[in-house]
């Protein structure tokens, strides 16, 4: 066998997979997005651009996505990062493994679970009835954007911690030493070392939410009780209740246009860090 | 495998199916199997969805998958079933019957029995979505005992494709401990008041007919109105009434529990289940109109287990049976032979049967909704507003 059959051989598994799983239903979403809803639901074939031209109606659920997906994503960050720093730099390998299964305890049940019970902190009878005790009265969380935020955060903080994680467990702590040894305070030893250091875990994670988010359907669809509407219910509902496929195919190829776009312009921004980054000992 | 741990899994199994039915909460589901413990539980007991191998020989297949509405069915009756002839009980639960459409429409479904409304029937027939019966494998079904009112959708062009489970009617339910003990009569009110005091406490269902009916009403207008300028009416005070809605969800019965939703649109049966529980809770129908409505029995195209199917239909029209399945449900049957064997105080109860002239001003759901590209924009609009 040559070297050349070898390796289509080799990439033939994950090829056919590729073209099976991800290639021909992206192209038949493409044409269907051309297409026309049938009479009393579905698909014809035709040749419009109606369907792009009716994007508009759906603004708001692009909107909603494009706010509270970035929004969840630097929350999940903030929030992540002295996580992760104080399991990887701050903890003894002792108390590291019981710390690490604790963040990892949750995906052992259905994140549709564990959004529902959410719902029962976030209602009338959780949070707010505490804050009623306490004096504050009518408060109301379960059902807004906030509930879907907090949703949001809780379900994909962990896609954020791990990433920083690893990135920051990886870092040499002689490195931190010597930068306090030069006479760096500990401020900028963190902003010159630490954080450059760990700007590659930070970008994974950040992708790795964002991505994700802004496909989400389900917790917006539980927490936002079907009032705070993201693309993935506006897809949902094309697709499983009014049945116009065509329309439904061009609101999906429009969020793929914007995931595209935000991904690529979101690469640059991070590669250009890590030049910098690359440059910094040269200076 | 000892006595005790076949006695928990099937306890467990019990209540996995009544969850799945949506007769109880999440929260019942959790608490009764443990949150903790049933992931653990689940691997032990999935074996039990296997039907017991001393039946496994019965001619009809070791199970059958139904698709239905919430809190619409008696555990019991499911149980006896699958006793009698070991056929597993799977049972989807849906929001609408565009959603039933939208996934028979897309294939391989996988049901074996599903519920349709009496004005969708016809569409599933014209787009080759449903099997004709076989009158012969239905000896239970007796079809001068049902009334015609709400039997007769189910045959299309002479042909029986669906035999009647429940009728009812499509009201609202209002906690009347925060209207100051008093009642409201008209879907003016559940909107205007909605805008007003009821501000973030009322919910609407996450389908088109009953949520667009009932905006149509309000302006005095058919309930299946598909006309431009009565839609657009209809859209406008939804999108009105959207801030103040506390959801849009045909599952309301978490929420009027719990207290946080105050008033809700309402199916008959969910009504009567509330009232039971919560006398505070009333079912109201409007008076300037809404829906009479009759589900049906049928067998989607394809259905993987026929003869399953047959069997379940069967023993569901089994008077006996369905007189537990109203006493569990509160849906009215319109078979005389179940009504025999129901208490007297049910069969004169107002929730399930309303009076003359409240009846006389609602009106059937018209196969037209189900598939005007209007109606269904319209809601997705209203929803993505």
């Amino acid at each position: 066998m040559t070297q050349r059959a070898r390796n289509w051989l080799l990439v033939a598994p994950a090829g056919a997979w590729l073209l099976v799983m991800l290639v021909l239903p992206l192209s038949v979403v493409f044409v269907f997005s051309f297409g026309e809803r049938a009479p009393s639901g579905g698909y014809v074939p035709a040749f419009s651009l109606e369907q792009y031209a009716n994007l508009p109606a759906r603004f708001t659920a692009f909107k909603n996505t494009l706010m509270l997906a970035p929004l969840g994503t630097v929350a999940a960050l903030l929030i992540a990062y002295p996580l992760a720093y104080q399991l990887a730099v701050r903890t003894s390998d002792k108390w590291k493994t019981l710390l690490l299964v604790l963040v990892i305890v949750p995906f052992w049940t259905s994140i549709l679970i564990r959004s529902y019970a959410w719902i029962f902190i976030l209602g009338g009878r959780g949070i707010p009835a505490l804050l009623d005790i306490v004096g504050i009265e009518g408060v109301r969380l379960i059902n807004t954007p906030f509930a879907v935020l907090v949703g949001i955060i809780y379900g994909y903080l962990p896609l954020m911690v791990f990433p920083i994680y690893v990135s920051l467990d990886r870092l040499d702590k002689r490195l931190l030493e010597a930068s306090s040894d030069l006479g760096a305070p500990p401020l900028t030893t963190f902003l010159k070392v630490t954080l450059p250091m760990s700007i590659s875990g930070i970008a994974t994670g950040c992708m790795l939410v964002f991505i994700l988010l802004m496909g989400e359907f389900l917790i917006p669809a539980l927490l936002g009780g079907g009032k705070v509407f993201f693309v993935g219910n506006a897809l949902v509902d094309l697709f499983l209740q009014s049945r116009n496929w065509a329309y439904g195919s061009a609101v999906a190829v429009m969020l793929i246009v914007i995931m595209l776009v935000t991904v690529t312009l979101y690469m640059r921004l991070i590669s250009r860090l890590n030049v910098q980054h690359d440059d910094a000992p040269l200076m | 495998m000892s006595e005790d741990t076949s006695i928990s899994k099937k306890k467990f199994m019990e209540e996995l199916r009544r969850y799945q039915k949506g007769s109880v909460t999440r929260r019942h589901f959790l608490g009764v199997t443990g949150l903790g413990a049933a992931s653990a539980v689940m691997g032990t007991a999935l074996p039990g969805l296997r039907a017991n191998p001393a039946y496994a020989a019965s001619h009809i297949g070791d199970r059958v998958v139904l698709a239905t509405w919430p809190n619409y069915h008696d555990q019991a009756n499911f149980d006896m079933f699958t006793e009698q002839t070991g056929a597993f009980m799977q049972v989807n639960v849906f929001g609408s019957n565009e959603e039933m459409l939208a996934k028979l429409q897309a294939g391989g479904s996988g049901w074996d029995v599903y519920v349709p409304t009496n004005y969708t029937i016809t569409t599933y027939v014209e787009e080759g979505l449903i099997e004709p019966l076989d009158v012969s494998k239905l000896p239970n079904y007796d079809a001068s005992a049902f009334d015609p009112r709400f039997a007769d959708a189910g045959t299309v062009d002479g042909v029986l494709y669906a035999v009647p489970k429940n009728w009812g009617t499509t009201g609202f339910a209002l906690n009347t401990s925060h209207s100051g003990g008093n009642g409201m009569d008209s879907w003016k009110d559940f909107f205007d008041r909605t805008m007003d005091d009821f501000s973030g406490r009322t919910m609407v269902h996450d389908y088109q007919l009953t949520t667009i009916g009932a905006a149509l009403n309000y302006h005095g207008y058919s309930f299946n109105s598909i006309d431009e300028g009565e839609l657009a009416d209809a859209e406008k005070l939804l999108i009105d009434v959207k801030p103040h809605l506390f959801a849009i969800s045909s599952d309301y019965q978490p929420a009027m529990r719990s207290g946080d939703a105050w008033m809700t649109i309402c199916w008959t049966g969910d009504g009567k289940q509330l009232n039971t529980d919560i006398p505070d809770i009333e079912y109201i129908l409007g008076k300037e109109g809404g829906e009479l409505w009759s589900d049906y029995y049928a067998i989607p195209k394809g259905a993987p287990h026929t003869e399953a199917a047959y069997a379940l239909i069967n023993f569901m029209l089994d008077p006996e049976v369905n007189a537990r399945e109203v006493l569990a449900h509160g849906y009215p049957v319109a078979d005389s032979r179940t009504n025999a064997l129901l208490p007297e105080a049910m069969l004169n109860d107002p929730i399930l049967y309303p009076a003359a002239e409240l009846l006389n001003a609602l009106e059937f759901g018209a196969a037209a909704t189900l598939t005007d590209p209007g109606r269904a924009e319209l809601m997705a609009r209203f929803k993505s507003a």
